[in-house]
Protein backbone atom coordinates (compact mmCIF):
# COMPACT_ATOMS: atom_id res chain seq x y z
CA UNK A 1 0.00 0.00 0.00
CA UNK A 2 1.12 3.27 -1.23
CA UNK A 3 1.64 6.35 1.26
CA UNK A 4 -1.28 8.28 1.15
CA UNK A 5 -0.78 12.43 0.72
CA UNK A 6 -1.53 14.39 3.22
CA UNK A 7 -4.96 16.20 1.21
CA UNK A 8 -6.03 12.38 1.15
CA UNK A 9 -5.93 12.08 4.36
CA UNK A 10 -7.57 15.80 5.36
CA UNK A 11 -10.47 14.39 2.74
CA UNK A 12 -11.22 11.35 4.44
CA UNK A 13 -11.26 13.36 8.11
CA UNK A 14 -13.46 15.87 6.65
CA UNK A 15 -15.84 13.31 5.53
CA UNK A 16 -16.23 11.30 8.75
CA UNK A 17 -16.49 14.31 10.46
CA UNK A 18 -19.27 15.25 8.24
CA UNK A 19 -20.64 11.21 8.59
CA UNK A 20 -21.09 11.67 12.50
CA UNK A 21 -21.91 15.31 12.44
CA UNK A 22 -25.69 15.13 12.18
CA UNK A 23 -25.61 12.09 15.05
CA UNK A 24 -24.07 14.77 17.03
CA UNK A 25 -26.35 17.13 15.66
CA UNK A 26 -29.70 15.19 16.79
CA UNK A 27 -28.23 14.17 20.10
CA UNK A 28 -27.83 17.80 21.08
CA UNK A 29 -31.08 18.92 19.83
CA UNK A 30 -32.52 16.03 21.79
CA UNK A 31 -30.78 16.49 24.64
CA UNK A 32 -32.25 20.76 24.42
CA UNK A 33 -35.94 19.75 23.79
CA UNK A 34 -36.50 17.14 25.94
CA UNK A 35 -38.49 18.26 28.98
CA UNK A 36 -36.98 16.51 32.46
CA UNK A 37 -39.35 13.95 33.79
CA UNK A 38 -39.16 11.32 36.39
CA UNK A 39 -41.71 9.56 34.88
CA UNK A 40 -41.34 6.60 32.30
CA UNK A 41 -42.26 8.62 29.05
CA UNK A 42 -43.70 6.10 26.21
CA UNK A 43 -45.09 9.44 24.51
CA UNK A 44 -43.65 9.14 20.48
CA UNK A 45 -41.65 11.14 18.86
CA UNK A 46 -41.52 14.99 20.33
CA UNK A 47 -42.92 17.60 18.22
CA UNK A 48 -39.71 20.64 17.87
CA UNK A 49 -41.68 23.19 15.78
CA UNK A 50 -45.23 23.29 13.43
CA UNK A 51 -45.21 25.41 10.45
CA UNK A 52 -48.43 27.04 9.71
CA UNK A 53 -49.92 25.79 6.65
CA UNK A 54 -53.39 26.73 4.49
CA UNK A 55 -54.91 23.82 5.64
CA UNK A 56 -53.51 22.65 8.80
CA UNK A 57 -50.27 23.44 10.50
CA UNK A 58 -47.44 21.23 9.84
CA UNK A 59 -45.83 19.58 12.72
CA UNK A 60 -41.54 18.64 12.02
CA UNK A 61 -41.11 15.71 14.54
CA UNK A 62 -37.87 14.21 15.44
CA UNK A 63 -38.21 11.34 13.14
CA UNK A 64 -38.66 13.68 10.67
CA UNK A 65 -35.68 15.52 11.82
CA UNK A 66 -33.99 12.08 12.35
CA UNK A 67 -34.11 10.50 9.55
CA UNK A 68 -33.14 13.56 7.34
CA UNK A 69 -29.95 12.95 9.67
CA UNK A 70 -29.48 9.76 9.04
CA UNK A 71 -29.85 9.78 5.14
CA UNK A 72 -27.11 12.81 5.44
CA UNK A 73 -24.53 10.14 7.62
CA UNK A 74 -25.31 7.49 5.06
CA UNK A 75 -24.23 9.89 2.19
CA UNK A 76 -21.04 10.90 4.00
CA UNK A 77 -20.59 7.65 4.98
CA UNK A 78 -20.95 5.96 0.87
CA UNK A 79 -18.77 9.37 -0.36
CA UNK A 80 -16.21 8.08 2.40
CA UNK A 81 -15.95 4.15 1.03
CA UNK A 82 -15.91 5.18 -2.46
CA UNK A 83 -13.08 8.36 -1.71
CA UNK A 84 -9.74 7.10 -3.38
CA UNK A 85 -11.61 4.63 -5.51
CA UNK A 86 -8.91 2.51 -8.10
CA UNK A 87 -9.68 -0.04 -10.67
CA UNK A 88 -7.00 -2.12 -8.30
CA UNK A 89 -8.37 -2.18 -4.86
CA UNK A 90 -5.68 -0.41 -3.02
CA UNK A 91 -7.74 0.86 0.30
CA UNK A 92 -9.56 -1.47 2.54
CA UNK A 93 -13.12 0.49 2.72
CA UNK A 94 -13.11 -0.14 -1.48
CA UNK A 95 -13.15 -3.70 -0.72
CA UNK A 96 -16.13 -3.21 1.94
CA UNK A 97 -17.58 -0.93 -0.77
CA UNK A 98 -17.60 -3.64 -3.42
CA UNK A 99 -18.88 -6.47 -1.25
CA UNK A 100 -21.62 -4.59 -0.37
CA UNK A 101 -22.42 -3.70 -3.81
CA UNK A 102 -21.92 -7.40 -4.81
CA UNK A 103 -24.09 -8.50 -1.67
CA UNK A 104 -27.13 -6.74 -3.41
CA UNK A 105 -26.84 -7.65 -6.76
CA UNK A 106 -26.31 -11.52 -5.45
CA UNK A 107 -29.72 -10.82 -4.24
CA UNK A 108 -31.37 -9.06 -6.59
CA UNK A 109 -30.67 -11.93 -8.91
CA UNK A 110 -31.74 -14.61 -6.64
CA UNK A 111 -34.97 -12.75 -6.17
CA UNK A 112 -36.05 -10.63 -8.62
CA UNK A 113 -36.72 -11.07 -12.54
CA UNK A 114 -33.92 -10.34 -14.73
CA UNK A 115 -35.84 -7.18 -15.83
CA UNK A 116 -34.93 -5.07 -12.70
CA UNK A 117 -30.95 -5.98 -12.94
CA UNK A 118 -30.70 -2.06 -12.06
CA UNK A 119 -32.47 -2.26 -8.82
CA UNK A 120 -29.31 -2.89 -7.09
CA UNK A 121 -29.67 0.77 -5.77
CA UNK A 122 -32.91 1.28 -4.86
CA UNK A 123 -32.79 -1.79 -2.75
CA UNK A 124 -29.79 -0.84 -0.72
CA UNK A 125 -31.09 2.17 -0.44
CA UNK A 126 -34.09 1.21 1.33
CA UNK A 127 -31.95 -1.63 3.14
CA UNK A 128 -29.20 0.75 4.52
CA UNK A 129 -32.03 3.73 5.19
CA UNK A 130 -33.71 1.38 7.33
CA UNK A 131 -31.09 -0.16 9.69
CA UNK A 132 -29.54 2.92 9.98
CA UNK A 133 -32.63 4.56 11.50
CA UNK A 134 -33.46 1.29 13.58
CA UNK A 135 -29.94 1.42 14.74
CA UNK A 136 -30.82 5.24 16.02
CA UNK A 137 -31.68 3.98 19.45
CA UNK A 138 -28.62 2.67 20.17
CA UNK A 139 -27.11 6.47 20.93
CA UNK A 140 -30.69 7.03 22.64
CA UNK A 141 -32.21 8.82 19.77
CA UNK A 142 -35.76 7.57 18.61
CA UNK A 143 -35.54 5.64 16.17
CA UNK A 144 -37.17 6.94 12.64
CA UNK A 145 -39.17 3.43 12.12
CA UNK A 146 -41.12 3.39 15.02
CA UNK A 147 -42.91 6.35 13.70
CA UNK A 148 -45.78 4.93 11.39
CA UNK A 149 -45.82 8.37 9.50
CA UNK A 150 -42.08 7.57 8.13
CA UNK A 151 -42.59 3.59 7.57
CA UNK A 152 -46.03 4.57 5.57
CA UNK A 153 -44.38 6.99 3.34
CA UNK A 154 -41.64 3.90 2.51
CA UNK A 155 -44.65 1.69 2.21
CA UNK A 156 -46.54 3.62 0.12
CA UNK A 157 -43.37 4.73 -2.28
CA UNK A 158 -43.08 0.40 -2.62
CA UNK A 159 -46.69 0.43 -3.47
CA UNK A 160 -46.31 3.10 -5.94
CA UNK A 161 -43.56 0.86 -7.96
CA UNK A 162 -45.50 -2.23 -7.63
CA UNK A 163 -48.59 -0.37 -9.58
CA UNK A 164 -46.77 1.17 -12.06
CA UNK A 165 -44.79 -1.96 -12.74
CA UNK A 166 -47.78 -4.18 -13.10
CA UNK A 167 -48.99 -0.78 -15.70
CA UNK A 168 -45.82 -2.00 -17.87
CA UNK A 169 -48.41 -3.88 -20.04
CA UNK A 170 -51.22 -1.18 -20.33
CA UNK A 171 -54.18 -0.41 -18.01
CA UNK A 172 -56.47 -3.23 -19.37
CA UNK A 173 -53.91 -5.86 -18.48
CA UNK A 174 -53.64 -4.47 -15.15
CA UNK A 175 -56.67 -4.71 -14.46
CA UNK A 176 -57.53 -7.73 -16.02
CA UNK A 177 -55.03 -9.29 -13.57
CA UNK A 178 -57.66 -8.35 -10.73
CA UNK A 179 -60.28 -10.42 -11.94
CA UNK A 180 -57.85 -14.05 -12.33
CA UNK A 181 -60.93 -15.58 -10.78
CA UNK A 182 -63.79 -13.37 -11.25
CA UNK A 183 -65.39 -14.17 -8.28
CA UNK A 184 -62.66 -13.12 -5.87
CA UNK A 185 -62.45 -9.98 -7.40
CA UNK A 186 -63.27 -7.68 -4.15
CA UNK A 187 -60.64 -9.50 -2.24
CA UNK A 188 -57.94 -9.28 -4.84
CA UNK A 189 -58.51 -5.36 -4.76
CA UNK A 190 -58.42 -5.73 -0.91
CA UNK A 191 -55.21 -7.65 -0.85
CA UNK A 192 -53.92 -4.94 -3.46
CA UNK A 193 -54.64 -2.01 -0.52
CA UNK A 194 -53.54 -4.23 2.13
CA UNK A 195 -49.76 -5.21 0.83
CA UNK A 196 -48.44 -1.35 2.25
CA UNK A 197 -50.74 -1.00 5.30
CA UNK A 198 -49.15 -4.59 6.19
CA UNK A 199 -45.39 -4.03 5.45
CA UNK A 200 -45.84 -0.54 7.13
CA UNK A 201 -47.30 -1.80 10.28
CA UNK A 202 -45.05 -4.46 10.74
CA UNK A 203 -41.61 -2.91 10.23
CA UNK A 204 -43.45 0.08 12.74
CA UNK A 205 -44.88 -2.72 14.78
CA UNK A 206 -41.48 -4.53 15.34
CA UNK A 207 -39.10 -1.75 15.63
CA UNK A 208 -42.05 0.44 18.08
CA UNK A 209 -42.86 -2.71 20.64
CA UNK A 210 -38.67 -3.58 21.39
CA UNK A 211 -38.85 0.62 22.51
CA UNK A 212 -41.61 0.20 24.32
CA UNK A 213 -40.73 -3.17 26.12
CA UNK A 214 -36.87 -2.12 26.48
CA UNK A 215 -38.38 1.67 28.55
CA UNK A 216 -40.79 -1.13 30.56
CA UNK A 217 -38.24 -3.25 31.93
CA UNK A 218 -36.05 -0.64 32.67
CA UNK A 219 -38.84 1.08 34.67
CA UNK A 220 -40.22 -2.40 36.28
CA UNK A 221 -36.18 -3.14 37.40
CA UNK A 222 -35.73 1.09 38.63
CA UNK A 223 -38.78 0.23 41.07
CA UNK A 224 -37.58 -3.22 41.80
CA UNK A 225 -34.22 -2.00 43.12
CA UNK A 226 -35.66 0.79 44.78
CA UNK A 227 -37.69 -2.30 46.83
CA UNK A 228 -35.15 -4.51 47.07
CA UNK A 229 -31.63 -2.48 47.84
CA UNK A 230 -33.87 0.60 49.36
CA UNK A 231 -31.98 -0.55 52.84
CA UNK A 232 -28.07 0.14 50.95
CA UNK A 233 -26.55 3.04 53.00
CA UNK A 234 -26.26 6.86 51.20
CA UNK A 235 -26.21 7.25 47.55
CA UNK A 236 -25.97 3.28 47.21
CA UNK A 237 -29.58 3.53 48.19
CA UNK A 238 -30.36 5.62 45.32
CA UNK A 239 -28.89 3.95 42.23
CA UNK A 240 -30.91 1.12 40.21
CA UNK A 241 -28.18 -1.50 40.68
CA UNK A 242 -30.37 -3.90 39.26
CA UNK A 243 -30.69 -2.36 35.70
CA UNK A 244 -26.86 -2.95 34.94
CA UNK A 245 -26.72 -5.54 32.76
CA UNK A 246 -30.26 -7.18 31.44
CA UNK A 247 -31.27 -4.06 29.13
CA UNK A 248 -28.03 -4.38 27.66
CA UNK A 249 -28.42 -8.12 26.40
CA UNK A 250 -32.31 -7.33 25.80
CA UNK A 251 -31.20 -4.51 23.75
CA UNK A 252 -28.57 -6.97 21.83
CA UNK A 253 -31.98 -8.20 20.49
CA UNK A 254 -34.83 -5.16 20.53
CA UNK A 255 -32.31 -2.76 18.99
CA UNK A 256 -30.02 -4.64 16.47
CA UNK A 257 -31.18 -8.29 15.77
CA UNK A 258 -34.62 -7.24 15.04
CA UNK A 259 -33.95 -3.35 13.65
CA UNK A 260 -31.73 -5.09 11.27
CA UNK A 261 -33.88 -8.27 10.64
CA UNK A 262 -36.78 -5.70 9.71
CA UNK A 263 -34.83 -4.01 7.42
CA UNK A 264 -33.93 -6.92 5.87
CA UNK A 265 -37.55 -8.13 5.41
CA UNK A 266 -38.32 -4.68 4.17
CA UNK A 267 -35.91 -4.80 1.52
CA UNK A 268 -37.17 -8.89 0.69
CA UNK A 269 -40.55 -7.86 0.70
CA UNK A 270 -39.99 -4.94 -1.71
CA UNK A 271 -38.28 -6.97 -4.31
CA UNK A 272 -40.47 -10.02 -4.27
CA UNK A 273 -43.37 -7.32 -4.25
CA UNK A 274 -42.08 -5.61 -7.50
CA UNK A 275 -41.24 -8.76 -9.14
CA UNK A 276 -44.27 -10.88 -8.71
CA UNK A 277 -46.64 -8.33 -9.56
CA UNK A 278 -44.75 -7.48 -12.80
CA UNK A 279 -46.23 -9.27 -15.47
CA UNK A 280 -42.75 -10.57 -17.04
CA UNK A 281 -44.12 -12.91 -19.82
CA UNK A 282 -46.61 -10.99 -21.22
CA UNK A 283 -44.51 -8.30 -21.24
CA UNK A 284 -42.13 -9.84 -23.48
CA UNK A 285 -44.96 -11.09 -25.28
CA UNK A 286 -45.76 -7.47 -26.06
CA UNK A 287 -42.31 -5.85 -26.53
CA UNK A 288 -41.98 -8.81 -29.24
CA UNK A 289 -45.24 -8.33 -31.03
CA UNK A 290 -44.46 -4.81 -31.06
CA UNK A 291 -41.20 -5.15 -32.82
CA UNK A 292 -42.96 -7.25 -35.55
CA UNK A 293 -45.32 -4.86 -35.89
CA UNK A 294 -42.58 -2.06 -36.32
CA UNK A 295 -40.89 -4.80 -38.89
CA UNK A 296 -43.34 -5.18 -40.91
CA UNK A 297 -44.86 -1.78 -41.23
CA UNK A 298 -41.14 -0.85 -42.42
CA UNK A 299 -41.16 -3.79 -44.96
CA UNK A 300 -44.17 -2.39 -46.01
CA UNK A 301 -42.20 1.35 -46.31
CA UNK A 302 -39.45 -0.61 -48.29
CA UNK A 303 -41.82 -2.26 -50.53
CA UNK A 304 -43.50 1.08 -51.81
CA UNK B 1 -71.19 10.10 38.10
CA UNK B 2 -68.53 11.31 36.19
CA UNK B 3 -65.58 9.89 37.57
CA UNK B 4 -67.56 6.38 37.25
CA UNK B 5 -68.08 7.07 33.70
CA UNK B 6 -64.26 8.06 33.01
CA UNK B 7 -63.27 5.10 35.56
CA UNK B 8 -65.68 2.41 32.87
CA UNK B 9 -63.55 4.04 29.68
CA UNK B 10 -60.42 3.70 31.10
CA UNK B 11 -60.81 0.10 32.64
CA UNK B 12 -62.77 -1.34 29.29
CA UNK B 13 -59.25 0.63 27.32
CA UNK B 14 -57.28 -1.35 29.34
CA UNK B 15 -59.19 -4.67 29.30
CA UNK B 16 -59.54 -4.61 25.63
CA UNK B 17 -55.86 -3.68 25.13
CA UNK B 18 -55.00 -6.95 26.76
CA UNK B 19 -57.71 -9.39 25.16
CA UNK B 20 -56.75 -7.80 21.65
CA UNK B 21 -52.91 -9.53 22.67
CA UNK B 22 -54.53 -12.56 22.82
CA UNK B 23 -54.24 -12.62 19.07
CA UNK B 24 -50.44 -12.94 20.06
CA UNK B 25 -50.36 -16.95 20.39
CA UNK B 26 -51.34 -17.65 16.76
CA UNK B 27 -47.98 -16.57 15.83
CA UNK B 28 -46.08 -17.73 18.39
CA UNK B 29 -47.65 -21.18 17.36
CA UNK B 30 -46.96 -20.48 13.79
CA UNK B 31 -43.41 -19.42 14.18
CA UNK B 32 -42.51 -22.11 16.17
CA UNK B 33 -43.77 -24.62 13.64
CA UNK B 34 -41.50 -22.66 11.07
CA UNK B 35 -38.64 -22.60 13.52
CA UNK B 36 -39.24 -26.44 14.10
CA UNK B 37 -39.29 -27.42 10.13
CA UNK B 38 -36.70 -25.30 9.26
CA UNK B 39 -34.65 -27.09 11.80
CA UNK B 40 -35.67 -30.49 10.07
CA UNK B 41 -35.06 -29.22 6.98
CA UNK B 42 -31.08 -28.32 8.23
CA UNK B 43 -30.39 -31.34 9.46
CA UNK B 44 -31.16 -33.53 6.99
CA UNK B 45 -29.28 -30.91 4.74
CA UNK B 46 -26.90 -28.98 5.94
CA UNK B 47 -25.40 -27.49 2.84
CA UNK B 48 -28.75 -25.70 2.60
CA UNK B 49 -28.32 -23.68 6.19
CA UNK B 50 -28.36 -20.46 4.15
CA UNK B 51 -31.39 -20.82 2.17
CA UNK B 52 -33.41 -22.22 4.66
CA UNK B 53 -32.55 -19.56 7.27
CA UNK B 54 -33.44 -16.40 5.23
CA UNK B 55 -36.52 -18.29 3.69
CA UNK B 56 -37.44 -19.18 7.46
CA UNK B 57 -37.09 -15.05 8.78
CA UNK B 58 -39.23 -14.29 5.34
CA UNK B 59 -41.78 -16.50 6.81
CA UNK B 60 -41.48 -15.90 10.47
CA UNK B 61 -41.79 -11.98 9.58
CA UNK B 62 -45.02 -12.62 7.26
CA UNK B 63 -46.83 -15.17 10.02
CA UNK B 64 -45.90 -12.12 12.75
CA UNK B 65 -48.10 -9.66 10.80
CA UNK B 66 -51.36 -10.65 12.46
CA UNK B 67 -49.94 -10.22 15.72
CA UNK B 68 -48.36 -6.70 15.04
CA UNK B 69 -51.54 -5.74 13.97
CA UNK B 70 -52.94 -7.09 17.52
CA UNK B 71 -49.92 -4.71 18.85
CA UNK B 72 -51.34 -1.92 17.07
CA UNK B 73 -54.56 -1.87 18.14
CA UNK B 74 -53.53 -2.79 22.04
CA UNK B 75 -50.94 0.61 21.41
CA UNK B 76 -54.30 2.76 20.04
CA UNK B 77 -56.49 1.37 22.60
CA UNK B 78 -53.86 2.46 25.66
CA UNK B 79 -52.51 5.66 24.38
CA UNK B 80 -55.03 7.09 22.14
CA UNK B 81 -58.13 5.75 22.60
CA UNK B 82 -58.85 6.87 26.31
CA UNK B 83 -58.36 10.47 25.47
CA UNK B 84 -60.68 10.29 22.85
CA UNK B 85 -63.39 8.44 24.66
CA UNK B 86 -63.04 10.64 27.23
CA UNK B 87 -63.43 13.50 25.05
CA UNK B 88 -66.83 12.26 23.40
CA UNK B 89 -68.11 11.66 26.90
CA UNK B 90 -67.66 15.02 28.26
CA UNK B 91 -68.69 16.50 24.06
CA UNK B 92 -71.64 14.62 24.76
CA UNK B 93 -72.55 16.01 28.22
CA UNK B 94 -72.12 19.44 27.23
Amino acid sequence: MTKKSRGFVAVDVLLLCLALLPLVCGMVLKVLTTPSSADIDISGSLIYFTIPMPLQELPITESQVNSALVSLTILFLCLYLTHGIAAKPTTKRQLLAEWIVEKTDNLIRDNMDPYFKSFSPFIAAIMGLSAFSSLLTLIGLTAPTADLNVVGGWALLVFFLITYYKFKCGPLHYLKSFCDPVILTPLNVISEVATPISMAFRHYGNVLSGAVISVLIGAGLQGLSGTLLGWLPGVLGDIPLLQIGLPAVLSLYFDIFSGLLQAFIFAMLTMLYISGGFPADDYAARKRKKAERKQRAAAADAGK
Amino acid sequence: MLELAIGIILGGCALGAGAAMIAGIGPGIGEGNAVAKACEAIGRQPESKGAVTSTMLMGCAVAETTGLYALVIAILLIFVAPGRFVNILLNALK
